[in-house]
């Protein structure tokens, strides 16, 4: 089971990084939607995997799941959502303003470019 | 209280000041005279104990936990710089009143000198060395906005950021001794400190301790290499610098010389250093002054020179020439503050301080030239004025050196030339200025100037005088006080008398008068010497060298990391990250498989993980056609909840099924004014480059989850599972922890979704989009804006999703939900209502401002915290767990949901508050589209009945 979600927050982490690599901010939305999903899932399993055993207490039973990482993790979620609602605003705006949905505002080779011949 | 008083009423006032003086110079100088003289009163009013011999110290608890208090400390020496800070303060700003040009703003200038004046208080008077040190860049940073008050002016700026940059930076050193000190003493209580000595002076530490906070001292008192940002310091209004080079800012730095002279004085190290560098300081800034032609020039080498001379006897580091310094300390003080605003009057008259132009002068202004030469003769150090004593006192000291060390002899030869050196310029200063000829083509006709400029300069060498006559009835009771404060121990005998008997002092302050003399007379061919030379003592140059390659060095690291291409800067960041975790692995040496046994792998789980795995590989491969993405995304997202279903966490799982709802939504409004497609890249590198990248970020990220999962682990959950029940009254230990333990955590979280919510909604306010009205390929965007079935099967919806929302709030404590998930499900049952029946009918319809829903829920979150407090816990703290079971239980309970009630508020109103606006949005600009078709929102629900 362990190895099966090791290989899921892999290929989540995998996916979200080459998306949030793009130039236009549609993708790189989206990435940071996968990668949130990763880094959520990874914080969760800081706890180790535990079956059937919510931290609801329950008189006579021992052994819950470790309920800190479940609860910083509802917290992640939601301000989560909080900064994918700030990113896209912002892509909005750039839209708005440049008139082009590049995130550095001009095609991703020009800059680069520039960049690296300084 | 009183002490803490002191301190702050100057930073009080500065702003009253600075309001005050729209009602006039009058009114702005009363209001700055009282803001003065309330702290006079104050410390006067401390005096009778303080006499006695009782340091007075206050404190306040600030950091408990690390041994950190705010402490204000009352003795002889903070007494004798709190009367010199307060006493020449007041005398500059009744003199600054008449400098200042009346174009220029009083107010404002008042204003800095109070907030200076009050971080000089500060340094002065603080018990804790952390806490002095913040009051000590604070005169840093209050000097550079007095140093460049006039901003419009290059020179004033540039002698504003040197000033800054050379004492900041000394400052800096100054905090790394004061830490390593507090390591040494276990405190940074100067009361413990100063009772260290021994063990500070013995410790391995010492020696880069005392490096570092001479650096900081160096620096602060221009002291040689550091002086050269003093004379730049000329370029503020001469009020100005007869404050900070006379009574205060240079003098912080030996303050802080004498102030830890019991703890770190009397080695081999304190004494060549410190006496070593005051000594080139003493002569270089005698000799540099006497060939400055700026009237102002002269006195800042004078000053550099002076504050050399006390350094050198906190130095030779006997109890006598500690006496010494801090006397000389007082009379610097006074006959230069005298100076600078004679010098000052001189300016305001003539419009020049070149000393070649202005000549003659006793004829116009006879009684200015009289105070000018009181004070001078202090600064040379002629018999009955002030200066003479404490000069004497050194040079019978530099004496006692040149027996007791090697090369000791250098002191008294230095010291004797640096007499003659200042006998000459401050020969200069009275000859060349008064006499000497007749003025050549000023600016200005000069004559006597107001009466109040000169009353300052009056006091000041009344007082000369009188400390000079009479020193045992007029400086003796402070000196007492002041001097054994810095020995921590009775003063040594003293005679504070003008004539000793014959000795080598006597002969030495002989050589140098007539020395002085001698130099003045030949001062023409000197002066053609020293311009032959082009000033090779400039240290400016190497300062400016220096401080231009740390810009370029800066400059070029940041070119280089940041283009301002997002791309590569999350390329470099994942590298990095990469770079980092491989490197700490490899150094660890231990195996990624840990002994923990796993769990067995079973079909359904296989197949929601291959479905998750597929539908986000799936997602990158579609990515181009974006609402097939988003569509992929949102399947992954539920999928990431279903493994939350599986591994025991219940409230995860509806919290992310409730977001996954939002996030598509917002996603899919954004897309609206988004290109529908992305463009397909042109093949190049970089693609590869960036999937090499992501798949080894991928496989770090696997196998550092596998190394994590198969590791066992000691968790604090025990604590939280324990004590869920009893101390926070639910079952649900997930919400406890959210609302009760870790609340504090929540109010924060729930702030900054309130504050990405107004932002958003700022965002949105000026934000003008057009919308396209068909996709991609052409198609119109709707036939059926609101379909009928959808909107009659939403509107009866709305009550049963609200009834859930107030069931899963309230059962939260004890089962799955809480604020935050029933918060999501309200939003989405509203937004649900704007998605099936239009922004304009359900605008009509609901509250339409989120922001009063968002502000309710911070403060019900707080107001529990704060609740808390009331019943005398920690904020946040609740009361149950500390009465009995039944009573209290109801109660710890109601408290628990009204911090979660506000929690469900803000989610609410942040998750509305964002998607409302960007859906009004969206209506408003089909609105404007379409035009006549729709007259106004409410035609939309007819056209879906």
């Amino acid at each position: 089971m362990e190895i099966l979600l090791s290989l899921v927050i892999g290929v989540l982490t995998a996916c979200g990084v080459y998306l949030l690599l793009r130039a236009q901010t549609f993708p790189v939305v989206l990435g940071l939607t996968l990668l949130s999903y990763a880094v959520n899932l990874f914080l969760f399993a800081s706890g180790r995997l535990v079956e059937g055993r919510p931290p609801i207490i329950v008189a006579g039973q021992t052994g819950y799941a470790d309920p800190l990482p479940q609860a910083l993790v509802l917290t992640a979620i939601v301000i989560g959502f909080a900064m994918t609602a700030f990113v896209i605003m912002l892509a909005l705006k750039a839209r708005a303003e440049l008139g082009t949905d590049e995130v550095d505002g001009q095609a991703e080779g020009r800059t680069e470019a520039e960049g690296e011949g300084r | 209280m009183t002490l803490t008083l002191v301190v702050l009423l100057p930073f009080l006032g500065a702003a009253a000041v600075a309001w005050g003086s729209r009602l006039g110079r009058s009114s702005a100088i009363l209001l700055a005279l009282l803001v003065v003289l309330m702290p006079v009163i104050l410390v006067l009013s401390l005096l009778d104990p303080l006499a006695a011999g009782e340091t007075r110290i206050e404190r306040f608890a600030w950091l408990p936990a690390a041994g950190l208090n705010i402490a204000f400390r009352l003795d002889g020496l903070g007494l004798l710089f709190a009367g010199l800070i307060l006493g020449i303060g007041a005398l500059v700003i009744l003199y600054a009143r008449y400098y200042l040009a009346a174009e220029d703003n009083l107010g404002r200038l008042y204003a800095y000198l109070l907030l200076f004046m009050g971080a000089m208080l500060g340094v002065v008077l603080s018990e804790n060395l952390i806490q002095m040190l913040m009051f000590w860049e604070l005169t840093s940073l209050t000097s550079f906005l007095l140093i460049g008050y006039w901003r419009q002016r290059e020179d004033a700026r540039t002698g504003a950021r040197m000033a800054l940059a050379v004492t900041g930076a000394g400052g800096l050193a100054l905090l790394g001794g004061i830490l390593l000190l507090g390591r040494m003493t276990g405190s940074y209580d100067l009361s413990v400190v100063l009772a260290s000595g021994d063990l500070i002076r013995a410790h391995p530490l010492y020696v880069p301790t005392l490096l570092l906070i001479l650096l900081g001292i160096f620096t602060k008192s221009a002291q040689f290499p550091f002086h050269f940002w003093l004379p730049h310091a000329m370029a503020a209004p001469t009020p100005v610098s007869s404050y900070l080079h006379s009574a205060t800012m240079v003098k912080a730095g030996v303050f802080l010389l004498a102030r830890l002279f019991p703890a770190l004085a009397g080695t081999w190290e304190w004494n060549h250093l410190v006496a070593g560098f005051g000594m080139l300081t003493l002569l270089t800034g005698a000799v540099i002054a006497l060939f400055q032609h700026d009237l102002k020039g002269l006195l800042a080498y004078s000053t550099i020179s002076h504050l050399g001379l006390i350094t050198v006897l906190f130095g030779i580091g006997t109890p006598l020439a500690a006496v010494a310094g801090i006397f000389h300390i007082i009379n610097h003080a006074t006959f230069k503050a005298g100076l600078f605003m004679a010098a000052g009057i001189i300016d305001h008259e003539t419009g020049t301080r070149d000393m070649r132009r202005i000549n003659g002068l006793w004829k116009a202004m006879p009684y200015t030239g009289t105070l000018a030469m009181v004070a001078a003769s202090a600064m040379a150090g002629v018999p009955l004025f002030n200066g003479f004593l404490s000069k004497e006192m050194f040079f019978g000291e530099a004496v006692g050196v040149a027996n007791a060390m090697a090369l000791g002899w250098l002191l008294p030869v230095a010291a004797t030339i640096a007499g003659a050196f200042a006998v000459a310029y401050s020969l200069r200063f009275v000859h060349d200025v008064f006499f000497n000829g007749e003025p050549i083509d000023l600016p200005k006709h000069p004559h006597e100037p107001p009466r109040w400029m000169r009353v300052p300069v009056e006091i000041l060498v009344v007082i000369c005088l009188l400390v000079g006559i009479l020193p045992a009835l007029t400086v003796e009771p402070i000196l007492h006080l002041a001097v054994s404060a810095v020995l921590q121990g009775p003063p040594p005998v003293h005679d504070l008398a003008i004539w000793h008997g014959f000795s080598p002092a006597v002969l030495m302050s002989i050589l140098a008068l007539g020395g002085g003399v001698l130099l003045y007379a030949v001062r023409q061919p000197l002066y053609r010497w020293w311009d032959s030379q082009g000033g090779r003592l400039d240290f400016r140059r190497g300062y400016e060298r220096l401080l231009q390659a740390l810009l370029t060095l800066a400059g070029s690291v940041t070119a280089w990391l940041d283009t301002g291409s997002l791309p590569r800067l999350l390329r470099l960041f994942v590298s990095t990250a990469l770079v980092l975790g491989v490197a700490g692995w490899l150094g660890s040496g231990s195996p990624v498989t840990g002994p923990l046994n796993v769990l067995p792998l079973d079909a359904v789980s296989l197949a929601v993980g291959l479905a998750l795995g597929l539908a986000a590989i799936a997602t990158l491969i579609w990515h181009r056609q974006r609402y097939l993405a988003l569509v992929l995304v949102g399947a992954v997202g539920l999928m990431v909840a279903l493994i939350f279903v599986m591994f025991s966490a219940p409230d995860l799982a509806l919290t992310q099924l409730s977001v996954e709802v939002v996030t598509v939504i917002l996603l899919l409004l954004a897309l609206y004014f988004l290109p529908q497609t992305t463009p397909v890249e042109p093949p190049s590198p970089r693609r590869w480059r960036d999937a090499l990248l992501a798949v080894l970020a991928g496989l770090g990220m696997s196998l550092l989850t596998w190394a994590i999962l198969t590791r066992p682990y000691a968790s604090i959950a025990g604590f939280f599972l324990e004590n869920s029940v009893p101390g926070g009254g639910g079952t649900n230990v997930v919400n406890v922890i959210l609302v009760d333990f870790r609340g504090f955590d929540t109010l924060g979280e729930i702030t900054v979704l309130a504050l990405a919510g107004l932002a958003i909604f700022a965002l949105l306010e000026q934000l003008r989009l057009t919308s396209p009205t068909a996709d991609g390929l052409g198609r119109p965007w709707h036939w059926d804006r609101h379909p009928i079935i959808v909107s009659s099967l939403v509107r009866l919806l709305l009550p049963l999703a609200l009834l859930v929302a107030v069931f899963i709030l309230l059962r939260g404590h004890n089962l799955p939900g809480g604020g935050f998930i029933a918060g999501l499900i309200t939003a989405i049952a509203l937004i649900m209502q704007y998605l099936a029946n239009g922004v304009a009918w359900t605008h009509e319809r609901l509250p339409d401002k989120m922001h009063p829903s968002i502000g309710l829920g911070l403060l019900l979150a707080t107001l529990t915290g704060l609740a808390s407090l009331l019943f005398g816990h920690p904020f946040l703290t609740t009361t149950f767990g500390h009465v009995h079971w039944p009573l209290v239980g109801e109660f710890e309970l109601a408290s628990a949901m009204v911090f979660d009630l506000g929690v469900w508020l803000v989610v609410v109103g942040s998750t509305l508050l964002i998607l409302i606006h960007l859906g009004l949005m969206h209506d408003a600009t089909t609105a404007r589209d379409s035009g006549a078709q729709r007259s106004s929102g409410t035609s939309s629900p007819g056209r879906g009945r």
